[in-house]
């Protein structure tokens, strides 16, 4: 009995302790580098445009904010119910309404006609592209296809990996995304991009990567049990060690 | 129609349990949503811990979930099962019955000047639907497999490869969505034709407006969700192909017999209900502040015109943006140009209301009772919901932030910080009407504060995770290299969770011991001026005495002049 009670005091203890670091730990995170709490690197051709037109929403909501919570705090200050002092008797002002219907009208516009120049961008035809390749989504892996030296799709001499996409640096490179099962989603964060791959269609997207690196490709749509762990793997390479690597596919696939 | 004053008294059951009274199938909407918010915040909590301290054992959950947490370690099924259920059950179950059923049948006869609902027994009926609407989807947590675990989304085709919890999620929505489209025809015809004598539509108050604009849309949007939920159910257990298309192959199985369906069908009906849905959680709470700011600023609703047709066409705008949820799906582009603008416009009218907002407060005479405090906090909180809105409207913006964390912390600003703060003002403003019996205001602005600071410091940090790439419904975000240094914020969310559920302790201590023993409540507590003050509290039933006749407005408050600083909507003159 003794024992039973000594244990949950233990881990009372241990509880509370747990719950002291995370308080204090994001805390000092904070004061180690503000920088981490941001965007990861962007390392697509239309990557900084995203987070330009990020920062632009920014910048108009938080003065929005800063606005509306300043008035807010000021009036339940400036306005509290002291003796003597009475409410004014006030039903509205056309000119005020108005002067706060069409202002925001024409900030939305704005943001309306900005967000659309980048979506065309991204979302419209697709630039010349110097590679196309297929991603197939299964639960729970990436199934990546390259053409062989057909040059062609979906022929019996593709190549293909799992987890493992291998992108050209500088290429324009178009990814045709299918699914074998249910709805995943290709998202890729340094690249800014993210789109499903839906059963039963083809969904085209184009990426340009812009520096060499290993990065992660994450399944952002709900697809079952192991969701989580649908983690694919991005290589970007120079043009040669590309062709070299794909070359190496090629000849542990089809010799 | 009501029958006013039966002359017979009611026995026990008819009074308590099976009663066509409004006010007391109003108060069981309150009780059982209360319940279920609860109970939806604790899975919440149970979630919290899984991603604050991934793999870590909570011994005593073995018990409690022997499948689920076997030696108390969470297994990836349970994780996906309690967001399920999570979303499910608040918004189910949670929000929109507290704020729609609760309120919406508790206020509208009061504050119309009318004996009871129009139809009472269809009234009854709406209210009974939901004990086996909520049975049924808690059954799926005991069937094999677990509960529902597609998300509350439940996206097809993955909704349709589970077993049997998501059947009983799908007879659950039934239900529920029938006891919605119940209350919304008694709603509407209750605020046409039973509206006392002068109560003319624009001196309704924006409470009544904002219930009768919210009626509408659910009568409108629901059955669209009854009809994707059934193809649902259909295409599980009948071999339809709804939203199946040829070649599906399922973990090694070929779905034989299925083709030309659309998976995406099944995101454009949902979010054909479900968008206007985020409205009919958000409109009443928009209505409850609209009502409670006036009467402790002891001045008149700013702009109360505009207010009417900012909801108007809130509403309107409500039912074209659905495919704003989509814009990543991979529909044809163009249409997510259309679909931004349409949500963008809806900035709009929000503001107005907004600005209107602030405008009331304004020269006013203010009292931060725990009412008014619950409706600034929801003007602050609701604010960054709205506005972090705009990141998720902007097309290529959203393509990154969609399906991560800065879209949860958004959803959260809107349903916790809007709605559930905004229906927390309702209950401290109308608890003594409702039990003629004061709240505790200083235990109450207690549990406020508390809830406020606590909800900020969970649901603000989400935003920061989504800019950081997080993904949503993710059972263990540790493997991702652009993730690895999120432990700390996690935990120290987690931890602000923990406290954000443990506060809520306090608001039942107020309840309970209020309800028992706190100051009787007058008649009219607040000196407002809308018709459920001009009765006993609680009211009678039939709550009044005699019909009211309506010759004023219902926000005015201070008017010069007049020695008291408001005059009741039933004043001679």
């Amino acid at each position: 009995m003794k024992s039973v009670k000594h244990s949950c005091w233990n881990r009372a203890l241990t509880a509370a302790a747990l719950l002291l670091a995370g308080a204090a730990e994001p805390a000092w995170a904070f004061g180690q580098g503000g920088a981490r709490f941001w965007f990861p690197p962007a390392v697509s051709s239309y990557g900084a445009q995203v987070d330009r037109l990020f920062l632009i929403v920014l910048a108009i909501t938080g003065a929005v904010f800063f606005l509306v919570e300043g008035a807010l705090l000021w009036f339940l200050i400036r306005y509290r119910r002291r003796d003597g002092s009475k409410a004014a008797y006030i039903h509205g002002s056309t000119r005020a309404e108005l002067i706060w219907t069409v202002i925001p009208a024409l900030i939305v516009l704005y943001l309306a006609v900005a967000s659309q120049r980048v979506w065309a961008h991204i979302q419209g035809p697709p630039p010349p592209h110097q590679l196309e390749l297929e991603v197939q989504g299964e639960q729970f892996a990436w199934n990546v296809r390259y053409a062989g030296p057909d040059g062609a799709l979906h022929t019996a001499d593709d190549l293909e990996t799992i987890n493992q996409l291998h992108l050209p640096v500088g290429q324009v490179v178009l990814i045709n995304l299918a699914s074998k099962d249910v709805i995943h989603s290709f998202f890729l964060p340094q690249f800014r991009i993210k789109r499903d791959a839906v059963p039963g269609m083809t969904s085209r997207i184009w990426v340009q990567a812009t520096v060499t690196g290993n990065f992660e490709i994450v399944c952002a749509e709900l697809c079952g049990l192991g969701h989580y762990r649908m983690r694919g793997f991005v290589t970007i390479e120079t043009p040669e060690e590309f062709r070299a690597w794909l070359a190496q596919v090629q000849q542990e696939q089809h010799t | 129609m009501s029958e006013g004053h039966p002359s017979s008294r009611p026995g026990f059951w008819r009074t308590y349990v099976f009663s066509t009274d409004h006010k007391t199938i109003g108060i069981q909407f309150l009780i059982t949503s209360l319940v279920m918010l609860l109970f939806g915040g604790l899975l919440a909590a149970l979630m919290r811990w899984q991603l604050g301290w991934p793999g870590q054992p909570l011994a005593f959950m073995e018990k409690l979930a022997p499948n689920g947490m076997p030696g108390g370690v969470m297994v990836p099924e349970y994780y996906n099962m309690l967001f399920t259920m999570h979303g499910s059950i608040m918004i189910f179950f949670g929000i929109i019955p507290i704020l729609v059923g609760a309120f919406g049948n508790y206020l509208i006869p009061l504050k119309i000047g009318a004996p009871d609902m129009a139809f009472p027994k269809l009234n009854m009926a709406s209210y009974w639907l939901m004990p086996p609407a909520i049975l049924i989807m808690l059954a799926g947590f005991f069937v094999e497999g677990g509960a529902a675990a597609s998300g509350w989304t439940a996206y097809a085709p993955l909704s349709s490869t589970l077993g049997a919890g998501q059947t009983c999620w799908i007879i659950s929505v039934i239900l529920v969505g029938t006891s919605s489209i119940m209350g919304a025809i008694n709603y509407i015809a209750t605020i046409v034709s039973l509206r006392a004598k002068g109560m003319t539509f624009f001196r309704l108050p924006m409470s009544i407006w904002a219930l009768f604009i919210t009626a509408i849309m659910s009568l409108l949007a629901t059955p669209v969700l009854a009809a994707a939920v059934i193809m649902l159910l259909l295409d599980r257990s009948l071999g339809t192909s709804f939203f199946l298309p040829a070649g599906m192959v399922v973990d090694g199985v070929a779905w034989a017999g299925h083709s030309g369906g659309q998976v995406l069908l099944w995101q454009h009906l949902f979010w054909f209900y479900s968008h206007p849905a985020v409205y009919i959680m958000i409109l009443p709470a928009m209505g409850f502040v609209s009502d409670i700011l006036p009467n402790f600023s002891r001045k008149p609703l700013f702009g109360y015109h505009s207010m009417v047709y900012a909801i108007s066409g809130i509403a309107l705008l409500g039912f074209l943006v659905w495919a704003h949820h989509m814009f990543a799906s991979g529909m044809n582009p163009a249409l997510g140009t259309s679909f931004m603008a349409a949500t963008m416009v809806i900035a709009v009218p929000t503001g107005v209301k907004m600005f209107n907002w602030l405008a009331t407060l304004w020269r006013g005479s203010i009292r931060l009772t725990t009412p008014m405090f619950h409706a600034c906090a929801f003007l602050s909180l609701f604010l960054i919901g709205g506005l972090t809105g705009i990141f998720a409207a902007s097309m290529p913006v959203d393509v990154y932030l969609h399906d991560t964390y800065f879209i949860v912390g958004h959803l959260h600003y809107v349903l916790l910080g809007g709605s559930l703060f905004g229906a927390f003002a309702g209950i401290t403003y109308w608890f003594p009407k409702m039990f003629g019996r004061m709240l505790d205001e200083r235990l109450g602005l207690v549990h406020g504060a508390l809830t406020f600071i606590f909800f900020n410091a969970v649901m603000f940090p989400m935003f920061i995770l989504g800019i950081g790439g997080m993904p949503r419904r993710i059972y263990d975000w540790t493997q991702y290299a652009h993730l690895t240094h999120f432990g700390g914020l996690n935990r120290m969310m987690s931890v602000a969770a923990f406290c954000l559920v443990t506060a809520q302790l306090i608001f039942m201590v107020n309840f309970f011991w209020s309800l028992f023993k706190g100051k009787r409540a007058s008649e009219n507590p607040w000196d407002s001026t809308t018709l459920e003050w001009a009765t006993s509290s609680p009211p009678p039933h039939g709550n009044f005495a005699t019909p009211p006749t309506v010759s004023h407005g219902p926000y005015e408050y201070s008017v010069p002049g007049r020695a008291t600083d408001w005059v009741a909507q039933n004043a001679a003159s």
